[in-house]
């Protein structure tokens, strides 16, 4: 690990802090400048940055994440119908009930390590899924989801007269209403003081404990350090990032249902992960970016956005192109997404940000002279 | 007792397919030391491996026989599968009993797509962390799925049993019951099957020299690889016996429930806690918690379990599986110091 200063560390996140807020402008060529979109980039943003805490630096890996963006978002929609329709209660109720989750949890899994770590996260989830879609539906409205109405009680908006007369007000921070770029602003200011905390964990003591329960549980143990509690509090704070998550997009959009909670939203929060790089700090943001672009926009391709795109060669070449393309994209961009998925594994385990590293030293090592190659952590 | 007898039939049908494919995974991972998350993938081959023999079959020709009329005036077409065409009543014989017809092709193809697996891709994973196999092995589910999806579409496919077996049989008859007890011929040849097929993979390992020199190299792989042994192409060969046990799994399953390109992911789950329940790497505890908890699962889902303890037939599996993992954590019959933490 390269030392930083503060003053680096602060700049880095003046950087970060600019490309966010910018995303309206730089993603314009891309054809991703869409309010909603722009949320999802944010949103799914928090979400792998808090997985990252856990799977990036302890070396945990949970299958079953998106129990806790999935409770993260039935909180705040409760908060919205009992309370008030600003999102403030919603974000705190959603991470206070997705914390006390991951607590419970996170206390019965990390009893084991390894693969049956995984399995146990996998169980807790699918069974808050199952129990979402069945016994549970008083609290979660079953496979209808769970949805606000104008009965609601919203006891603090009434007490402060802010009523709702003619259709169902829509979730907002205190005016500023959470559809729209609004949304994403508000969205984009979490994601930067996310990885503010992220930032300054990964830099402080704890992160260096963390890290020792990935490189060597037992040393860190033989050292004296009980390892349970570290790992405790990165499951916690993970969890509670994921019920962030989760009370945004029941925020940008007030609905909330279980399919967010079943195992394979979990694992498309590690391939965000895994895609962008685990264990970096900007790795799984552009993992959850590229993902989410992916699904919107390369899904929207069709035959005829191919010719489009292809024109320009030589018709027999351009029909075989075309026909070459036509199953990666549109209805097929899981097939381009689990391929590219099993290439980062096979062949950069370090994710994106490890093939930037790479190119870099390409060309530094031209100029300079090489500098001593990054040890790998132990695995 | 009628009730107690379905459940228990349907217990043991559903187990015999967790247990079919708990049984590849713990192979796979008793040998290789792989996590498989595409062995799910592999079920779902088989079963449209049994779709695809079944179109084939049907293909057929069409004439226009200008002589007779349909009741709307056009000329009748007369459709007749090839198979019928050339061969006759045999014809017709082959394409009633298309899905056990599809288990002669299903072996070899499956056997092929493991080898084909094993030696390109699973192999350069045996040295890394089981987080990597997982990963790499799930995207690869995922890209199985999709040139499935892209083949057969993304509606669920029926394929019947031949009609022969289509009905169901007396069961309380043969018990000597009052009451008649009906269940579904073909539900009871896949619990025979199944049986049957764990009987084989099990008697294979256990009483053939091959198996032994296997259950060896489980054991200490290096001590056989010192004995001369070409330990490490038996082990390919066995993930590829697991690739075809999974896939002809998948197979008989197709007229129980409709072939689909996600079905493989909704047994994996379920198979890895049975996997986890029967001991990783132990082969009679994947197949005995297969069939255990298939019958769990179905005698939890009865009304006046479900009225005492709502929810329970929901969780149970992963309820059973967590109390497993942190009791017992090598499972029921996994070996001591083998995954014990």
């Amino acid at each position: 690990m390269q030392m930083t200063t503060l003053r680096q560390d602060f700049l880095f996140l003046a950087l970060f802090a600019i490309a966010v807020l910018t995303m309206p402008i730089w993603l314009d060529p891309l054809g991703a400048n869409y309010p909603d979109l722009l949320q999802k980039f944010a949103i799914y943003g928090i979400f792998a940055i808090g997985f990252n805490i856990l799977f990036g630096l302890t070396g945990y890996l949970s299958f079953g994440h998106a129990a806790f963006l999935g409770v993260g978002s039935y909180a705040a929609v409760w908060a919205f119908k009992l309370f008030s329709m600003n999102v403030v209660p919603a974000l705190l109720l959603a991470m206070i009930v997705a914390g006390l989750f991951s607590a419970a949890i996170g206390y019965i899994c990390l009893r084991r390590a390894g693969i049956y770590f995984s399995i146990l996260t996998l169980a807790f989830a699918q069974m808050s899924y199952n129990l979402a879609y069945s016994v549970l539906t008083p609290i979660t409205n079953g496979e209808t989801g769970l949805q606000l109405s104008l009965q609601d009680a919203r006891i603090l908006d009434r007490t402060f007269g802010i009523d709702a007369t003619g259709g169902i007000p829509f979730p907002n921070f205190f005016g500023l209403t959470m559809g729209g770029y609004g949304g994403f602003y508000f969205c984009a200011v979490l994601l930067i003081v996310c990885f503010f905390i992220a930032l300054r964990i990964d830099r402080s003591p704890f992160g260096m404990m963390l890290r020792a329960i990935k490189s060597n549980q037992n040393r860190m143990a033989y050292t004296g350090f009980n390892t349970r509690p570290y790992a405790m509090t990165a499951f916690i704070i993970s969890g509670m990032y994921a019920g962030l998550a989760g009370a945004l997009l029941a925020a940008t959009d007030p609905l909330a249902g279980a399919e967010r909670m079943q195992w394979t939203a979990s694992g498309e929060v590690v391939l965000m992960t895994i895609l962008g790089g685990a264990g970096t700090l900007v790795g799984p943001i552009v993992g959850a970016g590229v993902i989410k672009y992916f699904e919107n926009i390369f899904s929207a391709y069709n035959e005829g956005r191919l010719h489009a795109i292809f024109s320009f060669l030589p018709d027999g070449l351009e029909n075989f192109f075309v026909t070459v393309t036509t199953p990666f994209v549109g209805e097929g961009w899981h097939l381009t997404l689990g391929i590219a998925f099993m290439l980062v594994v096979i062949f950069l385990p370090g994710g994106l940000m490890e093939g930037v590293r790479r190119i870099r030293s390409l060309f530094s090592r031209r100029k300079s002279k090489p500098e001593q190659a990054e040890l790998a952590p132990a695995e | 007792m009628d009730a107690f007898i379905i459940q228990l039939l349907n217990g043991l049908d559903k187990g015999g397919a967790y247990a079919l494919i708990a049984l590849g995974l713990t192979l796979v991972f008793g040998t290789l030391g792989v996590v498989n998350f595409a062995h799910g993938a592999l079920f779902m081959l088989g079963a449209f491996v049994a779709v695809a023999v079944r179109r084939i079959l049907q293909l057929e020709t069409v004439t226009v026989d200008p002589d007779r009329l349909t009741p709307w005036g056009s000329p009748m077409e007369i459709r007749t599968p090839l198979v019928q065409a050339w061969l006759g009543d045999f014809g017709e014989v082959l394409l009633q009993y298309s899905v056990p017809l599809s288990i002669l092709v299903a072996i070899p193809f499956m056997l092929a797509v493991g080898l084909a697996m094993e030696r390109g891709l699973i192999r350069f994973f045996y040295r890394r962390t089981h987080a990597e196999q997982i990963l790499v092995t799930f995207g690869l589910a995922i890209v199985l799925q999709e040139i499935i999806k892209a083949f057969f579409g993304a509606n669920p496919i029926p394929v019947s049993a031949p009609e022969a077996l289509a009905g169901s049989a007396n069961v309380g008859a043969w018990l000597g019951l009052e009451s008649g007890v009906y269940y579904p011929w073909w539900r009871l040849v896949y619990l025979a099957f199944s049986i049957l097929m764990a009987g084989l993979v099990i008697a294979f390992l256990q009483f053939t020299t091959w198996g032994m020199v296997v259950r060896a190299g489980m054991q200490d792989r290096q001590t056989v690889g010192f004995l001369g042994i070409n330990i490490q192409r038996r082990f390919t060969v066995v993930f590829g016996i697991a690739a075809a046990i999974a896939g002809i799994a998948g197979a008989m399953y197709t007229p129980i429930v409709p072939a689909n390109y996600h079905m493989g992911m909704d047994f994996l789950v379920l198979s890895f806690v049975v996997v986890v329940v029967g001991g990783m790497g132990s082969v009679a505890g994947a197949v005995l918690a297969g069939f255990l908890l298939g019958v769990l699962q179905s005698f939890v889902s009865m009304n006046e379990v479900k009225d005492l303890v709502p929810g329970i037939d929901q969780v149970i599996i992963y309820l059973v599986a967590v109390v497993v993992l942190l009791v017992r954590p090598r499972g029921l019959m996994g070996r001591r110091g083998v995954m014990e933490n």
